[in-house]
C-alpha cells in the first residue's frame, strides 16, 4: 500500500516536471491522473489497488466514532439508573487477529464499544481479557459485534 | 446562518459538560474500580472530545481563527484515553483488587492456567 502512495506522489511529480508548471493545482492534476494509472495497472500490484483500503480506514473511523456514541448512551443509562442491577464480569475472547498493530486497534475498539474493557492479553495474543459491566445481555450480543469489528479490521489490514 | 452554528457550539457545549458531570457521578456511584472505570474512560473522552470541538468551532466561527492544536487534541484524547482505562484496570487486577461482589464470571483467573498450558 506504501508503495502505491508513493509511486502515485511519485508520478504527480513527474507530471509537473512534464508540464512545466509546479503548483499545487498542476500536483493535482498530476496526482489523479496517476491514480488512473495506478488504477489501470492494479493486477502487476501484489496488494490491492490502494483507495479501497483507504475507503476502509475511513469506515473504519466512523464505526469507532459510532461506538462511542452508542457506549456513552449506554454508560448515561448504567449510571443514571435508580438501582444498580447490572452483573459484571470477566469473559475471554478468542481473536483471530495476528500482528500487534491490529491486536491494539481491536482492544481500543472494544473499550470505547458499549459495556466492555479490555483487562488484559494473553501472552500468545490469542485471547482478550474483556470486562464487561453487564454479563447476561451483552455476552452473545458482543460477539456478534467483536465479528464486525475483526472484519472491518482485517478489511483495512488483508 | 451564525444563529445555527452558535447553535451547534452551544449543544456541543452543553452535551460535553452533561457527560462530564456524568463521568463523575458514576464515579462516586458505581461499586468497583473496574465499573467505574467504565464510566471513565468512555464518558470523560466524548465529554472533552465535545467540548474542545465547541471550542475549535467558537474560534473558527466568531474569529476566524483556525486552531489545529485543538483538533490535535481531539484525536490525541481519542487515541490515548482507552489505552489509559485498560493500563489502569490492569494494574488494578494484577495487584489483587478484588471485582465486585455481585460479579458473575472471571475468567482472567484462568490466564496463569491456559498461559501454563500453552508456552
Amino acid at each position: 500500500m506504501a508503495f502505491q502512495i508513493l509511486l502515485n506522489f511519485f508520478l504527480a511529480f513527474v507530471w509537473m516536471f512534464l508540464s512545466v508548471s509546479f503548483t499545487s493545482q498542476s500536483f493535482f492534476i498530476g496526482f489523479l491522473l496517476g491514480l488512473l494509472v495506478i488504477f489501470a495497472f492494479r493486477r502487476f500490484f501484489n496488494s490491492r489497488f490502494y483507495l479501497l483500503r483507504v475507503a476502509a480506514v475511513i469506515s473504519l473511523l466512523f464505526l469507532f466514532l459510532k461506538e462511542l456514541i452508542m457506549a456513552n448512551i449506554s454508560v448515561l443509562k448504567t449510571v443514571l439508573k435508580p438501582k444498580l442491577d447490572f452483573q459484571p464480569g470477566i469473559f475471554a475472547l478468542p481473536t483471530e487477529l495476528k500482528t500487534d498493530w491490529e491486536i491494539t486497534l481491536l482492544a481500543n475498539l472494544i473499550t470505547l464499544t458499549p459495556g466492555t474493557l479490555v483487562m488484559d492479553v494473553s501472552y500468545d495474543k490469542k485471547i482478550l481479557y474483556v470486562h464487561a459491566i453487564d454479563m447476561p445481555d451483552v455476552d452473545e450480543a458482543i460477539n456478534e459485534i467483536k465479528d464486525s469489528f475483526e472484519k472491518a479490521i482485517m478489511e483495512v489490514s488483508r | 446562518m451564525t444563529e445555527v452554528i452558535r447553535f451547534i457550539i452551544g449543544f456541543f457545549l452543553v452535551v460535553g459538560s452533561f457527560l462530564t458531570l456524568v463521568t463523575a457521578f458514576g464515579l462516586i456511584r458505581l461499586p468497583d474500580v473496574y465499573t467505574r472505570n467504565h464510566a471513565a474512560s468512555k464518558s470523560a473522552t466524548l465529554g472533552v472530545m465535545c467540548i474542545l470541538l465547541a471550542t475549535f468551532l467558537f474560534f473558527y466561527m466568531e474569529e476566524g481563527h483556525f486552531n489545529s492544536r485543538l483538533i490535535l487534541g481531539i484525536i490525541f484524547i481519542f487515541i490515548t484515553a482507552p489505552v489509559a482505562g485498560h493500563l489502569i484496570s490492569r494494574a488494578a487486577y494484577n495487584s489483587g483488587v478484588p471485582l465486585w461482589e455481585k460479579s458473575v464470571r472471571d475468567d482472567l483467573k484462568g490466564k496463569q492456567k491456559y498461559e501454563d498450558r500453552n508456552m
